[in-house]
């Protein structure tokens, strides 16, 4: 029993050791991409273009749910014209960032760790490092700079049309005055300390989403069942990382 | 149109709305594309209590912003607090500087501001002047307190 215990310790410490590891070659996979930029135009579409539809569609209702729920709340305290920072703080700092990244682990973070893992047990992988072509810069480290990249833009997306719907719903729908509406969300949010976190909050979760889910697809055992258990380990780890990580961040920003 | 264009072409589109997203975010719902980025010019006034007053409160003269406080801090040597007002540049020498600072408040829960009721001198305020006349925040249990204690000595006179 101890000794069983003590084995899945060494293989977690093991794991850990060897995702931190990868890091290295991954930004030294940097100079390839600069060098051949179609490498990431490549990757971008697959992690970005192909996940813009839900990103759109959802950050669309979340921002309509908000307004609703919001202006029941704040309806009762005569406060409904606190609707536009609400909703828009709310997006801003927590939901947009937070959201996308899980969405973004489930729709390309899963699809990554498939690719990557069909292409190691499919021996593609090994064919590559024969043909002394070094995949990680190749194959890995494309993938992970074109998350990097997509995920801030994706979160700040989800936020816009957040807002969007939540004023739809709003101002359409509710009547909550218009102006009120976006006089207070200018005069609530502040440029550097909610955008500017927002962003920085996406950037951290769309590192470790995409480097979750290039190492579960790297590290994975080359089987169809491996391929299967890393594919969803992947969106385990993605989603409790991103929910801890948002606490700390939080905790730090916001205080 | 080959595959690969269509890619470039998609990918393009996707990194625009990104972009425009975030500029969005930046001028549309944030303060950045209504916060006065010009001159400032610096007042400060001391009052015995500044109540809930916080940093960028907005600074009014007869309603209309005309600056931000910029920062408050305590002065040991008269136990007063120090309050910094940014105001914009197109208003200097043009507060006289026996203007009355009020620290209001916006509304019965609002936030407190800054009312500048001006004055009758012919000297104005510039960079770095004081405002010496000021008014306290008024604090609710302060004044709850004085209601009754007003109430108990008008009943014994009577």
């Amino acid at each position: 029993m101890l000794n069983l215990l003590g084995g899945w310790g060494l293989q977690a410490l093991t794991r850990l050791g060897r995702a931190h590891l990868l890091l290295l070659p991954l930004f030294r996979g940097l100079t390839e991409i600069l060098r051949r930029p179609s490498l990431l135009v490549d990757q971008l579409y697959s992690v970005g273009v192909l996940t813009l539809l839900i990103i759109g569609v959802a950050g669309l209702f979340v921002g309509m749910v908000l307004a609703l729920q919001g202006y029941n709340v704040l309806s009762r305290f005569g406060g409904d014209t606190a609707l536009g920072f609400m909703v828009a703080a709310s997006l801003v700092r927590e939901l947009g960032p937070v959201l996308t990244a899980l969405l973004f682990a489930g729709r390309a973070g899963s699809a990554l760790t498939a690719e990557i893992g069909l292409m190691k047990a499919t021996e593609q992988l090994s064919g590559l490092e024969m043909m002394a072509v070094n995949p990680e810069c190749r194959v890995l480290a494309p993938r992970f700079f074109a998350g990097l990249l997509a995920v801030p833009l994706l979160a700040a997306l989800f936020s816009c049309l957040g807002v969007l719907g939540g004023w739809m719903v709003g101002g359409g729908l509710l009547g909550v005055d218009q102006a009120a509406f976006w006089n207070g969300m200018q005069d609530g949010i502040d440029f550097n300390d909610d955008i500017i976190n927002g962003v920085i909050k996406s950037l951290v979760f769309g590192f470790v989403c995409t480097w979750i889910a290039i190492f579960q697809g790297y590290d994975c055992v080359p089987t169809s069942e491996g391929v299967s258990r890393a594919t969803t380990r992947t969106v385990v780890h993605s989603s409790l990382a991103v929910l801890g990580l948002d606490f700390v961040l939080t905790a730090l920003m916001f205080g | 149109m080959n595959r690969k264009r269509q890619i470039e072409i998609w990918v393009g589109v996707f990194m625009a709305i990104g972009f425009a997203a975030l500029f969005l975010l930046a001028m549309k719902i944030s303060n950045l594309g209504t916060a006065y980025s010009g001159e400032l010019f610096h007042v400060t006034a001391r009052f015995d209590n500044i109540g809930g007053l916080k940093t960028k409160a907005p600074v009014t003269i007869a309603g209309v912003e005309v600056g931000r406080v910029q920062e408050i801090r305590y002065d040991p040597d008269d136990f007063r607090a120090v309050v910094v007002l940014g105001i914009q540049g197109q208003y200097l020498g043009k507060i006289p500087d026996d203007s009355f600072a009020n620290i209001l408040t916006a509304g019965l829960l609002g936030e407190q501001y800054i009312g500048i009721d001006p004055g009758g001198s012919e000297d104005m305020l510039g960079e770095g002047s004081e405002i010496s006349m000021t008014q306290s925040a008024l604090v609710l249990e302060k004044i709850i307190g004085q209601f009754i204690f007003g109430k108990k000595k008008g009943s014994g006179t009577e």
